[in-house]
């Protein structure tokens, strides 16, 4: 007998070690929702780490207000068919704040990032799961599993704890927290494995079909949900395409794609030679902003 | 559906197929600063596609602007943040991830310098493999063979040894095997199990992915082909169940489970298990997950386990099989490496977490520092950041072990400084020693609370002196078992009563029947026990009672303790010297009998050597002396020092 696990069985296992580790010894713990893909496998990986018991923590989504509807739809459905407890945090400026006014930068800053640290000091929350992938971005390639923040959710790139082995250091002071990535080793490939797999629902976003949209600086910018001032030279066209990332509906490019389902999404990454981080704007804004975000408190 | 529709499927399934039997290989690489590592991953993520469009464009866009228009980077792939970008160096461990058809990968890049010892033992921990780098023109560096050290240490089981650079050595073999020669040298001395040496250029290409042209004297595979075929499914601890519980479920009134990740070994329903550290046996009834039963769980399974029996078992505890036990102990031995800002500091309590369980820590002993240039072992009384060293603990609970040679998940743990948090080391069990024999300390007295001010004297020590005609001090009987040290002592009682003084003796034998009854005869045990007798001298001398104190107490180290706990100017060492033959015929209490007979263990002057005060205040010859005379000896004694004033009755 061979008793070995493939890559996504070893995968799932220390992600499962993770959230099992958490739960031991985090007094208040709560898995940051954002509907995405990832948090789809996260959801799954944790109804797997506590069965056959439910889930003990309740989900967080910080909205800006800008989300797309087939997000809100498949959020509110997840978290019914789950029996999960959802939380929705939205910043007092959420829905008016804007991003062509304010740049992406101050907006994801006021919206995102200080939303989520309003709503973990109000819930007084002590560790975050977050879906981020350490393969997506270079400064979170560096990023620990149990990822230490103080007192003002700040991340300190130079004053991370040693990681060994599988045993994670969970000690903090009041006030202090700890966000978690389960899936710190999985890549977007694993990602999409694992749901096609698990049979993982996840929003219809994903998969190609025709949409309003405009091309600007080579992104395909959708129509559908809100007003996105034009600029002179643009006109509205109807494109097949797909979104590989979900954000704000402002924010967030499709790519040109017939990939209608989970297997051809999957062919589609066989051949693909963007990485997917591409079709969001605010990673682009200065060299390093990931990382500049991740400082001030972003996950 | 449509053909095209069809194809897709077929395609795709195929590939997840395939995808599927695929494992995981994890390495480490590390190397000198200009060794070229970084070029290296980024050639291997580069030519294995692994690299997308848009993030080399990222690059291209950010090298702009510097001073010479050189040629795209490979190294700035992985240099991550914007502080290693800007020193051109690699401070933290970077992860990355590609995947061939053969096998799907994660790098742990580790920086080179010395002062980042820690990242590399941190990258090494989880590691099959590790690639270390070497300059071919410049052979084996310093900083290469503490690579190779750390290597071994973290027990990473393959070694591959690239020799980089070729193509500035024209590809010769003469440099290769020269630099293949020294290494091997110094490998010998170290545990390094499977060695590789691959020659390879991470510039041009040479032997990175596929086998160059320009060096038809190798006939080894490329180092591609290595990462990607190396056997590692023998590495695994499959012989030793090791089941650490994580949490116990109980979601409703007729489920009771227990959730962890098997460390290693192979569990059955049906098999019979014991609980540590309660010792309980039962059997395992069935192991579930979401996806349904199971028939058997082997590492890194995370399942959960339901047992046949109810037993009270918890986070912290461990399912073993039967008949393979691991060590249960508080006292052991590990190497450390050493990563906290401050440096070891052997008077600081400590958390160790250990498996699924964490617990306070002390340091008993450091027996050592490691010259990781030389491997030569030097005398040290702290670890800074980044140094190696051999050290002793004790925890407050037992830790379920394993050596980390044999058990890398149960051998290994991390050391917390229980004040800031911060992950300051990382240990790996060693077990070359009986625990009872490894070297113990007294725990530290507690720091006095600043809050908590204890009650104001009254009475002062003058006052005390002037009622009681004497001075508190603890005379402290050290000697052999049957050297005559409770007899001694009971003399003395009695001289010092008759003469108006109220002595208190605390006695070996009947503090171990009451205060240190639940302590052993291991090192560790009896370093508590004397702690608790030093410490009850310690009150009664504070309330002006004159102490007799009769313990074997066989190590200068524990008597050094235990003076500097009472207080040195009220500390009265009396030795009762005498030889182990003649301790032997009065054997009273059978313990020489008994240590003979191999019932009792860690017997001093049997097992372990009894260590002669260097400066006793008395030394009493005991076979040529008796007991009386010895008392009165000690009275005396006690006299010239100004402890009593008292005369002896004269006979």
């Amino acid at each position: 007998m061979k008793h070995t696990l493939t890559h996504l069985q070893q995968l799932e296992a220390e992600s499962i070690h993770i959230f099992r580790e958490v739960v031991a010894e985090f007094e208040r713990p709560v898995l940051l929702y954002s509907v995405g893909k990832d948090s789809s496998v996260m959801l799954r990986l944790a109804q797997k780490a506590f069965h056959p018991g439910r889930l003990p923590f309740p989900l967080l989504h910080v909205d800006t207000g800008y989300k797309f509807r087939e997000m809100y739809e498949f959020r509110d459905r997840t978290a019914r068919e789950l029996g999960a407890t959802l939380l929705v945090y939205r910043h007092a400026e959420a829905g008016r704040a804007n991003p062509f006014e304010l740049g992406t930068q101050a907006c994801c800053a006021l919206l995102k990032t200080q939303a989520l640290l309003q709503a973990l000091r109000k819930h007084k929350f002590d560790a975050a799961f977050g879906g981020a992938r350490r393969e997506e971005e270079k400064s979170r390639a560096k990023e620990r599993v149990f990822s230490f923040r103080d007192e003002f959710g700040q991340w300190d790139p130079r004053n991370q704890r040693p990681e060994l082995w599988n045993l994670y250091n969970s000690r903090i002071r009041p006030g202090e927290s700890i966000r978690v990535f389960p899936l710190s080793n999985w890549t977007e490939l694993d990602v999409w494995q694992y749901i096609h797999a698990e049979k993982i629902p996840v929003v219809p976003m994903y998969f190609a079909r025709e949409r309003d949209v405009i091309v600007r600086d080579d992104q395909l910018i959708p129509l559908d949900e809100g007003p996105v001032p034009l600029r002179p030279d643009e006109t509205p066209q109807r494109i097949c395409c797909r979104f590989r990332s979900l954000g704000c509906y402002q924010c967030t490019g499709a790519i040109r794609s017939t990939a209608a389902n989970v297997p051809e999404i999957i062919e589609e990454m066989m051949t693909i030679r963007q990485s997917e981080r591409a079709t969001r704007v605010i990673d682009h804004d200065a060299e390093g902003s990931m990382e500049m975000k991740k400082r001030e408190g972003y996950f | 559906m449509n053909p095209s529709e069809n194809h897709s499927e077929e395609a795709a399934s195929d590939f997840l197929r395939r995808d599927a039997e695929k494992d995981l290989l994890r390495f480490s690489t590390a190397g000198s600063i200009d060794d070229g590592k970084s070029t290296l991953i980024g050639r291997l993520l580069h030519d294995s596609r692994g690299v997308y469009d848009d993030q080399l464009a990222a690059i291209r866009k950010a090298a702009r602007g510097r001073p010479e228009g050189e040629t795209l980077d490979l190294a700035w792939i992985t240099d991550g943040l914007k502080a290693e970008r800007e020193q051109g160096i690699t401070i933290d461990v970077a992860y990355r991830y590609f995947a061939t058809p053969r096998r799907k990968f994660i790098i742990a890049d580790t920086p080179g310098h010395e002062q980042y010892t820690r990242n590399m033992a941190t990258g090494a921990s989880t590691a099959n493999l590790a690639v270390l780098l070497a300059d071919a023109r410049l052979g084996i560096l310093p900083q290469t063979r503490r690579h190779a050290f750390i290597t071994a240490l973290l027990g990473v089981p393959h070694l591959v040894l690239a020799v980089n650079k070729m193509d500035l050595v024209e590809y010769r073999q003469e440099p290769f095997d020269a630099v293949c020669r020294t290494f091997e040298e110094f490998a010998t001395r170290l545990r390094i199990t499977d060695l590789r040496f691959v020659p390879i250029s991470a510039l041009n290409g040479d032997n990175v992915v596929t086998r160059s042209a320009r060096m038809p004297w190798y006939q080894g595979p490329s180092l591609l082909d290595l990462l990607e075929t190396v056997y590692i499914g023998g590495d695994r601890n499959l012989v030793d169940l090791r089941f650490p519980v994580q949490n116990a479920f109980r979601p409703d009134m007729t489920f009771r489970g227990y959730a962890g990740t098997v460390a290693s070994g192979i569990l059955r329903p049906g098999d019979e298990v014991v609980a540590l550290p309660s010792m309980r046996t039962t059997r395992v009834k069935t192991i579930v997950t979401r996806d349904g039963l199971h028939n058997e769980a082997f590492p890194p399974m995370a399942v959960v386990v339901t047992l046949e029996d109810e037993l009270d078992v918890g986070r912290g505890d461990m399912l073993v099989h039967r008949h393979n036990l691991p060590r249960i102990e508080r006292h052991f031995e590990a190497m450390m490496v050493w990563m906290g800002d401050e440096p070891l500091d052997p008077g600081r309590a400590y958390l160790i977490k250990h498996t699924t369980q964490t617990t306070r820590a002390r340091l008993d002993a450091l027996r050592y520092a490691v010259d990781v240039q030389t491997l030569n072992r030097k005398p040290a009384d702290t670890l800074r950041l980044n140094e190696i060293g051999r050290a002793v603990w004790t925890t407050h609970r037992p830790l379920l072990f394993d050596a980390y040679e044999r058990n890398r998940h149960t051998g290994s743990f991390i050391v917390i400084d229980e004040r800031t948090n911060a992950t300051v080391a990382a240990g790996m069990i060693i077990e070359r020693e009986p625990a009872e024999q490894l070297p113990a300390r007294m725990a530290p007295a507690a720091m006095p609370a600043p809050v908590f001010s204890p009650p104001r004297r009254r009475i002062s020590p003058a006052e005390r002196e002037q009622r009681w005609g004497h001075r508190a001090a603890t005379v402290w009987i050290t000697g052999l078992s049957g050297s005559g040290k409770s007899d001694v002592a009971r003399a003395l009682e009695r001289l010092l009563f008759d003469a108006g003084v109220r002595p208190v003796v605390l006695d070996g034998e009947e503090v171990r029947l009451g205060l240190s009854a639940e302590l052993d005869f291991s090192s560790a045990g009896r370093a508590e026990h004397l702690r608790r007798v030093a410490e009850t001298a310690r009150l009664l001398n504070e309330s002006g009672v004159l102490v007799i104190c009769a313990f074997a107490s066989p190590t200068e180290d524990l008597r050094r303790q235990a003076a500097e706990r009472i207080g040195a100017e009220r500390f009265f060492e009396v030795f009762l010297d005498a030889p182990v033959e003649w301790c032997e015929t009065r054997d009273t209490a059978g313990l020489y009998r008994r240590a003979r007979a191999g019932e009792l263990r860690n017997v001093a002057g049997v097992h372990l050597p009894y260590e002669k005060p260097a400066r006793p205040d008395l030394t009493i010859d005991m076979p040529d002396i008796g007991v009386e005379a010895a008392a009165a000896r000690i009275l005396t004694g006690l006299q010239e020092r100004g402890i009593v004033r008292v005369t002896p009755p004269v006979e």
